[in-house]
């Protein structure tokens, strides 16, 4: 990836992004639901577009699924 | 240590495990209550040695530093959860919802621990970082530096100071968010709002200058 497209994904902004706040309210039932039936993206587009471009909210995805998925 | 009874949800849509979760952290009877909490800080004191290790990687935290840690994540959650249960409405398994404050304190805790070993003890604003924070080579920046300028220009002309602040200490400087968050005592979602208008406005300046199109822009 270039330079220019670098700093242009940086400023990809999406409406649908729902923010940290929501993301973490929501996060378990997404991650109930893409354990369950693999389809939370559609179920939570908000939530998956915040997932899209913030780092530390999509490293939480990965240990809450990790987590969830051990004791399931 | 007797707790106070927790306030619990009315119970509603909820799964059978969950179901019995709530009603065992609701119990009138101080033995059977602690009982509970028992179990439940074992659950989330083992979702924390395993997302620590998960996320460790080289930080080589281990022995009583990393027991430390993951306790205190651990007991934090577990008090965020007693605080919070009556949020519990039951849209996913109760194991799941408490299992993501246990993810987010060790997450916290690990980054804090980890920026505390690396960065540097100065934190000045080198806007001479700012080509390679984005990857620009030489190359991109002979032929695109007016666009780092022009991103200069709108942190320093558009952005109020806080979003200012956000943008130098995320971008530039590097710091990370959770880091962040603890220096500014605010939360997650407020400083990613900042960062976010800040993005916003930073492209608009783009747009202007014929860099960008309006696609994907946000209404004000």
């Amino acid at each position: 990836m270039t330079g220019p497209e670098s700093l242009g994904r940086f400023l990809e902004i999406d409406p649908a992004d729902v923010g940290c706040g929501d993301t973490f309210r929501l996060l378990a039932a997404y991650v109930d639901r893409q354990l369950e039936c693999g389809d939370a993206e559609a179920r939570y587009p908000g939530v998956a577009a915040h997932l899209r471009v913030c780092g530390p909210c999509s490293e939480d995805l990965r240990g809450l699924l990790a987590a969830a998925g051990l004791g399931s | 240590m007797e707790r106070a009874a927790p306030v619990v949800p009315k119970p509603r849509r909820l799964d059978h495990e969950s179901a019995e979760w709530i009603a065992a952290l609701g119990e009138d009877v101080p033995r059977a209550r602690e009982a509970a909490l028992a179990r439940l800080h074992g659950l989330l004191l083992g979702a924390a040695r395993a997302e620590a290790t998960r996320r460790a990687g080289s930080l080589r935290l281990a022995g009583p530093e990393f027991d430390d840690l993951t306790q205190q994540a651990a007991d934090d959650a577990l008090l965020a959860i007693i605080s919070k249960l009556g949020e519990f409405r039951g849209d996913s398994r109760f194991t799941t919802w408490a299992y993501k404050f246990v993810i987010l304190e060790v997450a916290g805790k690990l980054t804090r621990h980890a920026w505390r070993r690396t960065a540097p003890s100065l934190m000045e604003e080198d806007w001479g970082l700012l080509p390679d924070r984005f990857g620009f080579g030489p190359a991109d920046i002979a032929e695109f530096g007016e666009l780092l300028v022009l991103v200069r220009q709108a942190v320093d002309e558009d952005l109020t100071p806080r979003q200012r602040r956000i943008f130098v200490a995320i971008v530039l400087q590097g710091v990370p968010l959770d880091v962040l968050v603890e220096e500014l005592q605010s939360n997650r979602n407020a400083i990613y709002k900042s960062l976010f208008d800040a993005r916003r406005k930073i492209r608009s300046r783009l747009v202007a200058n014929g860099y960008m199109d309006e696609k994907d822009v946000a209404p004000s």
